[in-house]
């Protein structure tokens, strides 16, 4: 009896790989439509962050290293440049407020720009550290409104932890939080080497 | 004399091994549901980048695509250039599109519009490769794209 089940055991220990898989999630833009409209972003509320095949970060006309571009993504966001009184303003930004960088989270736009050579680890580096800085805001004004940071509750939801109707309370309280700080990042096409 | 023997000191009964089968059993059991049996047989090296923003995937409703260059003992026939495999063979990139309507046919068909494109790409594949996907996928309509990580942060190293 024990001989079988050793024989059996052994074999799970063996085939066993224990569930692992997470990710950083994101949505592409839909197939563009014939009659494209360019759309208008004023240079002010666009943070070009620029990759080459080297491996090297230029982050709004400016060599960049890694480390940083968490901080400066999350000042550029959360910066609320516009004057109070304006439809745009952000009440909630705790930024700079220079006219220079972004009115409000919402009409910020991260765009990144790869070339074909850059290596995937450092396109994933770039991502992780832009979502780091999208997840730090929306925690802080989830804390702030509601005293449950942004990523926890999301975790919570994922679990299965919280069900019926308080599940559906938090998805709107996700709602409300991801609607004041919008994940707006864009992707151009890559560069072809070199260029 | 007595009928209370007394025991003997000193010396160490054995030890029973009636309860084995019950802690192997167990053993065996907590394997039995953990065991996630290897869908596909790798082709390509996966080293995968590491991030710690990271969300769980959703299994039901997720179709995996590898990339990256191809294994040790498959790099004599195939060489070193980065390659995509979707199921259990290399795919060209012409032929994703069919490949992946054929695995999202095979999902639940409740979950089939909520279909997850779940990308586990090495880390020295170039960035290239990974817009040709991304590109195909928006041609197909899956929006929705997971890029699996590993557990840590980039800056670390």
């Amino acid at each position: 009896m024990a001989d079988i089940a050793f024989l059996l055991l052994i074999f799970f220990l063996v085939t066993t790989t224990i569930e692992k898989d997470k990710g950083i999630a994101r949505q592409l833009p839909p197939p563009e439509p014939p009659n494209d409209e360019d759309v208008i972003i004023k240079e002010k509320n666009l943070f070009i962050v620029n990759v080459n095949k080297d491996d090297q970060l230029l982050v709004e006309e400016e060599l960049m290293e890694l480390k940083d571009l968490r901080q400066a993504a999350i000042d550029f966001i959360d910066n609320g440049g516009a004057p109070s009184g304006t439809a745009e303003y952000c009440a909630f930004c705790k930024g700079a407020r220079s006219p220079e960088s972004s009115d409000n989270p919402n009409k910020a736009v991260i765009s990144v720009q790869n070339d074909r050579l850059t290596s995937y680890e450092m396109y994933i580096a770039v991502q992780n550290e832009l979502v780091a800085a999208y997840n730090f805001l929306r925690d802080r004004e989830a804390q702030r409104m509601y005293g449950w940071k942004f990523t926890e509750m999301k975790r919570a939801i994922d679990e299965g932890e919280i069900s019926g109707s308080k599940a559906e309370d938090i998805q709107e309280k996700l709602e409300s939080v991801q609607q004041m700080i919008p994940l707006k990042l864009s992707e151009a096409e890559p560069k072809k080497r070199g260029e | 004399m007595s009928k209370f023997k007394k025991k003997k000191s000193g010396e160490l009964p054995a030890i029973s091994t009636a309860s084995l089968p019950d802690i192997v059993f167990m053993l065996l059991f907590f394997f039995m549901v953990v065991t996630v049996l290897r869908e596909n047989n790798l082709l390509v090296q996966q080293e995968l980048p590491k991030g710690d923003q990271v969300e769980k995937l959703k299994k039901d409703r997720s179709i995996f695509i590898y990339a990256g260059k191809p294994s040790s003992q498959y790099q004599d026939k195939y060489g070193t250039e980065g390659k995509i495999q979707i199921g259990d063979k290399y795919t060209d990139i012409d032929n994703i599109k069919f490949a992946l309507n054929e695995l999202r046919a095979q999902l639940r068909p409740e979950l089939q519009d909520k279909v997850m494109v779940a990308l586990k790409v090495d880390n020295e594949t170039n960035t290239g490769l990974v817009s040709d996907i991304k590109q195909e996928l928006r041609d197909l309509n899956m929006l929705k794209i997971i890029y699996i990580t590993s557990p840590g942060n980039q800056l670390e190293n």
